[in-house]
C-alpha cells in the first residue's frame, strides 16, 4: 500500500549573510522555482525536498524568505519575508532559522524573536566549521537547554548535518518557553503583525516598544553567549580576512583590484560572451531556414520561420551575457568581494543619488542594459534600486554601436586632429560620455524627487571572505536565466511577432500589388540582369507599403522637426526589437545590396538627395538621430526586463516616456542648432 | 567624554553609550549597536566614508551620517 505523502511547509529565515541561500539550495536542489508575491518587487524562491521517516513518506515544501534581521521590518524585503512568514493563507508549519555560528550575538535577536512567535521552530548553527577555525567554541547542549528549542549544526560546505536538519523539521516542536516575556496580554505575533496596520500618530511610541524590546533581547542574549560560547577575540574577525582587507580596501591597491575586477567583467561580457551569441544566431538561422526549405509556402510558415524563431532567437542571444555577468556576480556576492566594493565606490555613486552597489550594473549596461538591470537585485534598498533601474538605459550599450558608427562614418572622413585623435573615436567617446552625464544627472534629480517610506542607508554587514561554492554559484546562474527567459523572453517573443507582422503584411492587397506592379520590365532601373538588385528593390517597395511603412509616413509629421523623414520613421519603429536592427532596415528601405554591411548603405546614403537636390544626410540630421539613439529606450527587452524587475507596468512606462521626451527635445534642438 | 564614533581613529577602541533618535535607531539596534557594546574603529574608506567598525563579534559598515548618532566613550 503506498500511503499518501504528508506535506510540511517549512519556511527558511535568517540574516543576511548566514548562508541561508547556500543551506536553501543544498535542501532542495534542482527542486526549484522562483514566483511572485503579489505586488512586490521581490523573488519568491520556493523548493521541496522528499523525506522518509518511520516509513511515513514526506514532501517538504520549503519556502527561502528574504534576509532579514529582525521581526520588525525596515525594508520591502524584510517586510515580504515577515508578512509571508506570519500569513494566514498559506500557514508555516516549521521554521528554520538560519544562524551564521561565526557571529552568534547578532543572529540570536532574529531566532529569538522567531521562538517567541509561538511557531515550530529549528534553529541552524550553520558554517560551524568556520566557527571551529575561529577557535570559537559553542556549547550546543547547552544553547538547546536554554532556549528550549531544537538546534542543528551544518557546516559551510553544507555536507554535515543537513539529513539531521531533514528529520528535524519532521519532528519540530514549539520551543518550550518564550524568551522574553512582553506585557502577559500580547503575543509577539499580534505586536509584530500590528507593524502592518500602524497609524502615523502611533509609530513613535510603537518604535519606541520595538527598540527596548530589542535591547531585553539582547541583554539575555549576552549572559547566553557569555554562558555558551567560547571565543579568544573578543571583538576581532578571522585574521586573514582582516589581512586581505588591507590590501582590497587600500587607497590604492584596492582600487587597482576593483578597476581589474570591473574590466575583466567587462571583457567578458562585451567580448568573450560574443562567440556563444553568434553560434546561437547561426543555429536559430539554421532552423529558419529548415522550416523554409522543408514546408510549403504559407503564411504560417513565415510566421514560424520568420516571426516565432527570430522572436525567440532574440531571447536566447541574451543568454550568455546574463549568464556570464550572473556567474561573476554570484562569485562576487558569495566570496565577500561585493561589500568591499561597495565600501569603495558608495561615497562617490552616492553623490549622484546611486550606491556603492551600482558600480557593476553601471559598468555592465555598457555592455547590455538587460542583464545590468537584473543585477540590480544585489542592491537591497528599494529607492536605490528603482534610481539605478531607470537611469541604466541611458548607458550606451552594444547595440547602440552599429548605429553610432554608421552615421557618425556618414559625417566624418578618417581624419586624424589635434595631431593623435582620431575624429570617428572623438565622435563616438563624446556619445558615451554623454549617456553617462545624463545617466547621473537623471539620478541625482530622481534621488531629490523620490519620495519612498524606506530611507537609504548603507548599514550593512561586511561578511568575512569565503570561497564560493560551486554549486551554488551555478544554481543562481540557472535560476537568473530561467526567470529571464520565462518571464521577460514572453513579451519580447510577442512584440517581435508584432513587428514581424506589421513589417511583413499591409493594409488589404498592398504586398500582391507589389508585386504585380514591378513584376514586368517597364520599369527601366530594374534590371533584370541584376537579379540581387531587384530583390533588394522589390523588399524596399514591400516594406514602404507595410503596416510599419504607413506608420512611419504617419509618424512623418512628428519627426520632422527632428530632420527625420517616413524612412528613418520606418527605422526608428522597427528598432524597437533592438537598436541595431536601424542599420539593417535602413539596408532594406534604400535597397541596399550588401545586407547589414555599413560600407554599401554607407555609399546609398551618402548619395541620397532631398526633393531641391541637396545632400540628405546632412551633419544636422546624423547628430539629430545620434542624440536620438543615445537617449531613447528603443528596446523591447529593456522594456520587458524592467517590467519582470520592478513587477509593474508603471515604471517601464514613465522610463518610456522621460527617455523619448528626452530623446526627441535632445535631436530637435540638435537639429535645430546645426541646420 | 562622550564623542560620536565618526570620531574614532582606525583601531581605537570605545563602548557605545547613547544611540541618537534618528532614521537609523532601530536598523542600528537591528546590528548589535547597542548601549553597553564594545566597538572598534577597523577602517575607513579611502574616500572618508563608509566606515566599518567591529561589533557583537562582526565588521559592520556604515556611513558618516549614520557613524554620527552613535555616541561612544573611548576606552583607554
Amino acid at each position: 500500500m503506498v500511503s499518501e505523502k504528508q506535506i510540511l511547509r517549512v519556511a527558511l529565515i535568517g540574516n543576511p549573510n548566514s548562508g541561508k541561500s547556500t543551506l536553501f539550495n543544498a535542501l532542495t536542489g534542482l527542486n526549484q522555482k522562483t514566483g511572485n508575491y503579489a505586488g512586490v518587487t521581490v523573488d519568491k524562491l520556493e523548493g521541496f525536498f522528499n523525506f522518509e521517516n518511520n516509513a511515513i513518506p514526506y514532501k517538504i515544501k520549503v519556502l527561502d524568505l528574504p534576509g532579514t534581521y529582525s521581526l520588525h521590518f525596515k525594508s520591502l524585503d524584510e517586510e515580504v519575508a515577515i508578512k509571508t512568514l506570519l500569513s494566514d493563507k498559506e500557514k508555516t508549519d516549521v521554521v528554520v532559522v538560519v544562524l551564521d555560528s561565526t557571529n552568534l550575538k547578532r543572529n540570536l535577536l532574529l531566532a529569538t524573536q522567531a521562538i517567541d512567535l509561538g511557531l515550530k521552530t529549528v534553529l541552524v548553527l550553520n558554517l560551524i566549521d568556520e566557527a571551529k577555525e575561529q577557535n570559537i567554541f559553542i556549547d550546543t547542549p547547552r544553547l538547546k537547554e536554554l532556549l528550549g528549542t531544537e538546534i542543528i549544526e551544518v557546516d559551510s560546505r553544507n555536507k554535515t548535518g543537513i539529513e539531521n536538519l531533514k528529520k528535524a523539521i519532521v519532528y519540530a516542536e514549539i520551543p518550550k518557553a518564550h524568551f522574553i516575556d512582553l506585557n502577559n496580554s500580547v503575543s509577539l505575533k499580534s505586536k509584530v503583525l500590528e507593524q502592518f496596520i500602524l497609524k502615523d500618530a502611533d509609530k513613535t511610541a510603537f518604535l519606541e516598544w520595538e527598540e527596548n524590546e530589542k535591547i531585553e533581547r539582547f541583554k539575555k542574549i549576552k549572559y547566553i553567549t557569555s554562558v555558551c560560547v567560547k571565543s579568544p577575540q573578543k571583538m576581532k574577525l578571522k585574521v586573514s580576512s582582516q589581512k586581505i582587507d588591507r590590501v582590497l580596501t587600500h587607497p590604492f591597491f584596492g582600487y587597482a583590484t576593483l578597476l581589474t575586477v570591473l574590466f575583466v567583467i567587462f571583457q567578458f561580457i562585451f567580448y568573450v560572451a560574443e562567440y556563444p551569441m553568434a553560434w546561437i544566431e547561426m543555429l536559430f538561422l539554421q532552423i529558419g531556414s529548415t522550416i523554409k526549405e522543408t514546408f510549403s509556402e504559407g503564411v504560417f510558415r513565415d510566421l514560424v520561420s520568420d516571426g516565432i524563431i527570430s522572436g525567440v532567437s532574440g531571447v536566447m542571444m541574451f543568454i550568455p551575457q546574463i549568464a556570464l555577468l550572473f556567474l561573476f556576480i554570484a562569485l562576487l556576492e558569495d566570496s565577500g568581494y561585493m561589500s568591499r566594493a561597495g565600501f569603495l565606490t558608495d561615497k562617490l555613486m552616492r553623490k549622484v543619488g546611486l550606491n556603492g552597489r551600482s558600480v557593476i550594473p553601471l559598468l555592465s549596461a555598457t555592455a547590455c542594459a538587460v542583464p545590468s538591470i537584473m543585477s540590480t537585485r544585489t542592491i537591497s534598498n528599494f529607492k536605490d534600486r528603482i534610481i539605478t533601474i531607470f537611469v541604466l538605459p541611458l548607458v550606451s550599450c552594444s547595440a547602440r554601436l552599429p548605429v553610432y558608427t554608421l552615421l557618425i562614418s556618414l559625417m566624418f572622413p578618417d581624419k586624424i586632429v589635434g595631431g593623435v585623435f582620431n575624429l570617428k573615436g572623438l565622435a563616438l567617446f563624446s556619445l558615451y560620455l554623454l549617456g553617462f552625464i545624463f545617466t547621473f544627472i537623471t539620478a541625482f534629480a530622481l534621488k531629490k524627487l523620490l519620495k519612498t517610506k524606506e530611507a537609504s542607508h548603507y548599514i550593512m554587514e561586511m561578511p568575512v571572505y569565503r570561497i564560493p561554492q560551486l554549486k551554488s554559484v551555478l544554481l543562481t546562474v540557472y535560476n537568473k536565466v530561467k526567470v529571464f527567459v520565462v518571464d521577460a523572453g514572453k513579451i519580447i517573443v510577442a512584440i517581435s511577432i508584432v513587428l514581424w507582422f506589421m513589417s511583413n503584411y499591409g493594409p488589404g492587397n498592398a504586398m500582391e500589388e507589389i508585386e504585380k506592379k514591378y513584376a514586368h520590365a517597364e520599369y527601366p532601373h530594374v534590371g533584370v540582369a541584376d537579379s540581387n538588385y531587384y530583390t533588394e528593390f522589390i523588399a524596399a517597395k514591400k516594406l514602404e507599403a507595410s503596416y510599419i511603412g504607413v506608420l512611419g509616413k504617419a509618424i512623418e509629421p512628428v519627426i520632422r522637426p527632428l530632420g527625420y523623414d517616413w524612412k528613418i520613421g520606418i527605422a526608428i519603429i522597427t528598432s524597437f526589437a533592438a537598436r541595431e536592427v536601424f542599420v539593417g532596415t535602413m539596408s532594406t528601405i534604400y535597397g541596399a545590396t550588401g545586407g547589414d554591411d555599413v560600407e554599401s548603405i554607407k555609399t546609398r546614403l551618402l548619395n541620397e538627395r532631398d526633393e531641391s537636390g541637396n545632400i540628405k544626410y546632412t551633419i544636422a540630421v546624423c547628430c539629430s538621430l545620434l542624440i536620438f539613439y543615445v537617449f531613447a529606450m528603443q528596446c523591447i527587452s529593456t522594456i520587458a526586463v524592467v517590467k519582470r524587475e520592478t513587477k509593474s507596468w508603471k515604471w517601464p512606462a514613465i522610463q518610456l516616456v522621460y527617455l523619448t521626451t528626452l530623446a526627441y527635445l535632445g535631436a530637435w534642438l540638435t537639429y535645430v542648432l546645426l541646420s | 567624554m562622550l564623542k560620536p564614533l565618526s570620531d574614532l581613529k582606525a583601531g581605537e577602541q570605545a563602548v557605545i553609550a547613547e544611540l541618537k533618535e534618528s532614521p537609523y535607531k532601530a536598523r542600528l539596534l537591528d546590528m548589535g549597536c547597542i548601549p553597553g557594546e564594545e566597538v572598534e574603529l577597523s577602517k575607513t574608506a579611502p574616500l572618508g566614508c563608509p566606515f566599518a567598525i567591529y561589533v557583537a563579534g562582526y565588521e559592520l559598515s556604515l556611513r558618516k551620517n549614520e557613524a554620527e548618532n552613535v555616541l561612544v566613550e573611548v576606552l583607554n
